[in-house]
């Protein structure tokens, strides 16, 4: 930990009676309530009158930005984790709510019965669509079509910008407002049509937030999950022109409402993601909480789904499995307030699909990481990741964050992203709530080795590892490193504690070396009555010579 | 039964007390258990970061190590994992693939192989939180982790429940990982030293005065925040406790 705060901890504990450091009180992550103290629902934003009393303007923690972006250069993830720790207020609200999201999903998963029943059989699903790919794609294609949708496709994302692009032009259209996707945040897209003189205005409020303060979304469900209501009202007065001393959340998110609600009424176009594509009836199908989809694709006489291609499922019957996981899994909730279905143009409007592919047939191909496309985006694995909630999205500088960016991120551009299956412990709880069941800490561990047999690894880190692996494979120099038997462990040996910066005594205390090894004692108090038993020497003597 | 004993490295270096309340432990249970002198470590540092042609020497001293025995009993959950899961650096011969299926973490040997019933001479008498280390948990089946939705069952609560005066207290956040990681912890020592403050805080509140685990890794990373946060909390392994040691 980078604050020096920690450091003086230590010596503190003696005047508090060597108990309740700050660290173990209860956190209060002031943040996330309401005004009736109450810890906010996801979804919550219900309508109050604007005269919320002001705050009295509180002393601001500075929102910690992520991971600083170089071109090609490896994210160093570690690095802005530990900028995000620095900010205590931040850390704190971001820890707990994200953890709180995990607990609902847990006591609601534990109210299902077939829980597991269902995650195998959505994992199923998903697994036989993937392996059928082309015959659904192509029965989707056709069924859309007889649905009176135009339906395009784009290799990759430049290409989805571009037709997106053409799309608007021959309609003379210049506002767009769209639901979040997290498609056309691969694609880059807002940046390109931004550069092409076309208005975007997302609906989503989380992605709004995160458009007005020049910030990619953090999180896959709750894009602004990383900031907090101070820095939502700083955006918004900046942004909107808000009161910057009124943090309330019902006035913020209703002001948001009130200046995006206009564009809704009079853009020219409207674009939607998807959630889940259905082969068999050609619809796109979005789940929301704020309705913005809706808004989004019912308001414009022009609208625009753009559908990653791993998004299909074969038949309506499979979407209720689906929709049963989505929202128990994202927030702990039985289902988004919106499930709304696509299918076909209302009477005097146009309706595009664009089927992008941006990597992902590659990925198919992929033996150990092709289950990653059976992600339905519900960021459960990142709420209950302990390493995302303590470093924000916006660390892993991608696109997709937590433990499944950590899995993807590194098909899109593997030196960039190499450093990424690093930022984990390997717990696995990520595995144990993905409700599609891909085994991502697996896929971490299997990254770790492509990434190491491909020299994306840096050298000081392989290095350290051939040498503990010339040390751990010969007795002799592996108790030579360890020091002499029979005496203290003077010094810590290299391969318990790999530490060429010592990194570890930064944050924590050096455990101490006993007096004797095992080995030693072994050899001092059950040698001999071994040898006596067995009238075996052993090769413990030969050992300890060659040390 | 021919019981090879694996000490791993880090258990020899800096728990030593570990290794030998371990061996005494299988030893009370009339087992005929070894500690074959020339091991060293299961390989795990290196695979876990990628490494595997720089841990195929090790593993293959490993497999050497530990052939011809009918169990390999560790005290550790995660270089169990990592021989059961993780040790293919090397071809999998029959004699490979034996030793690997026969190695056993401590608790799991205990509760499934020995099927211990009581445990006399183990007494406890204080106030406990007790911590899965994530391989044990999730790697190997130690306990129903809290993300499941399946019948709870614990192996190591079900031993621990053996001895008297023990009692159990509930953190917060049961499953939540304490940050160790192996080289996670010194390659993002801020996250992982978060994840220990905050681990170690939450036995404090739930009123702990020791933490037991099957992992000595996990604990001497938690050791390590708990003295550094001034945290007045004790740590032992559970061979310990269930050896029948007092404090
Ligand atoms: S990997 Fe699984 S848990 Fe993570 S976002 Fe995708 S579906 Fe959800």
């Amino acid at each position: 930990m980078s604050a020096p705060d920690d450091l003086r901890i230590r010596d503190g504990a003696a005047d508090r009676g060597g108990l309740i450091h700050p660290e173990i009180r209860q956190p209060d992550d002031e943040s996330e309530r309401g005004p009736d103290g109450g810890r906010l629902q996801h979804a919550e934003a219900t309508s109050q009158p604007l005269s919320a009393a002001p705050k009295a303007a509180q002393a601001r923690e500075p929102q910690p930005r992520g991971a600083k972006v170089r071109g090609n250069r490896p994210i160093d993830q570690a690095e802005a984790a530990e900028r995000f720790i620095a900010a205590p207020l931040h850390l704190k609200a971001h820890d707990e709510r994200l953890w709180d999201l995990r607990k609902k999903r847990d006591a609601v998963a534990h109210t299902i019965p077939e829980w597991e029943a269902l995650r195998e059989l959505a994992s199923q699903i998903k697994a036989h669509t993937l392996t059928n790919l082309d015959v659904y794609l192509e029965q989707f294609e056709a069924q859309a079509k007889a649905n009176g949708v135009h339906v395009h496709w784009a290799a990759d994302g430049a290409e989805h910008n571009r037709i997106v692009h053409a799309i608007l032009k021959d309609h003379g259209a210049k506002t767009l407002i769209k639901s979040k996707s997290m498609l056309t945040e691969e694609c880059g897209f807002r940046h390109y049509m931004d550069a092409h003189g076309i208005e975007i205005i997302e609906t989503d409020l989380g992605e709004r937030i995160q458009q007005l303060d020049k910030e990619e979304p953090s999180h896959v469900v709750c894009p602004a999950v990383h900031k907090t209501r101070l820095d939502v009202a700083e955006v918004f007065a900046r942004t909107l022109g808000t009161d910057p001393e009124n943090d309330d959340i019902h006035y913020l998110a209703e002001s948001q409402r009130e200046t995006t609600r206009p564009y809704i009424l009079t853009a020219d176009a409207g674009m939607t993601g998807c959630n889940f594509a259905i082969a068999e009836t050609g619809t796109v199908v979005t789940c929301t909480n704020e309705g913005n989809a809706d808004l989004s694709g019912n308001v414009p006489k022009l609208q625009i789904h753009s559908i990653g291609i791993e998004k299909l499922i074969p038949r309506i019957e499979h979407l209720g499995v689906f929709i049963r996981l989505l929202s128990r899994s994202a927030l702990g909730s039985p289902i988004t307030q919106y499930t709304s279905h696509f299918r076909a143009p209302r009477a005097g409007t146009e309706m595009h699909m664009v089927l992008v592919d941006n990597g992902r047939s590659a990925r198919l191909g992929m033996e150990e990481f092709w289950t990653s496309l059976k992600c339905i985006r519900c960021g459960a694995c990142m709420n209950t990741c302990p390493v995302y909630r303590r470093s924000g999205g916006l660390s892993y500088g991608a696109t997709y964050s937590g433990p499944i960016g950590l899995i993807i991120d590194p098909t899109f551009n593997k030196r960039k992203y190499s450093t990424l299956p690093f930022s984990s412990t390997m717990n696995g709880s990520c595995t144990n709530v993905c409700p599609v069941k891909i085994n991502i800490h697996e896929q971490i561990f299997a990254w770790r080795k492509v990434l190491a047999e491909e020299h994306e690894i840096p050298l000081v880190k392989k290095g350290m590892m051939k040498a503990a692996g010339q040390v751990l494979s010969r007795p002799a120099a592996y108790r030579a490193a360890i020091g002499a038997t029979d005496s203290a462990l003077k010094v810590l040996p290299r391969f318990a504690v790999y530490n060429p910066l010592n990194t570890w005594g930064r944050g924590r205390e050096m455990p101490e070396t006993p007096r004797q090894s095992f080995h030693a004692w072994y050899k001092q108090n059950r040698m001999r009555t071994r040898d006596d038993k067995t009238g075996d020497k052993t090769g413990a003597d030969k050992s300890d010579a060659e040390a | 039964m021919r019981v090879g004993l694996f000490v791993p490295c880090y258990v020899d270096a800096f728990e030593p007390e570990v290794g030998i309340a371990t061996l005494e432990l299988l030893e009370r249970f009339g087992l005929d258990v070894t500690y074959p002198f020339d091991q060293t470590c299961c390989g795990q540092p290196m695979t876990n970061t990628g490494c595997h042609a720089e841990a195929a020497a090790t593993e293959a001293l490993f497999v050497k190590n530990f052939t011809g025995f009918d169990y390999v009993v560790a005290p550790s959950g995660s270089c169990v994992h990592q021989v059961r899961a993780h040790l293919t650096a090397i071809p999998q011969t029959p004699e490979v693939i034996a030793v690997r299926e026969r190695t056993f973490e401590l608790v799991e040997f205990l509760h499934d192989i020995l099927k211990v019933e009581e445990l006399p001479w183990a007494a406890f008498p204080h106030k406990i939180s007790y911590h899965s280390n994530c391989n044990a948990l999730r790697g190997i089946g130690h306990a129903r982790a809290s993300e499941i939705n399946a019948p709870f069952y614990s192996k190591p609560l079900d031993l621990l429940a053996k001895v008297k005066g023990i009692e159990v207290v509930e953190i917060a956040r049961p499953d939540e990982c304490c940050g160790f990681g192996g080289t996670f912890s010194v390659f993002e020592p801020a996250v992982s030293a978060k994840m220990g403050y905050d681990k170690v805080s939450d036995h404090a509140r739930a009123g702990a005065a020791y933490v037991v685990s099957a992992d000595s890794s996990c604990m001497m990373h938690q050791k390590g925040c708990a003295e550094r946060l001034g945290v007045p909390l004790k740590f032992i392994h559970i061979a310990q406790v269930l050896n029948g040691a007092a404090a």
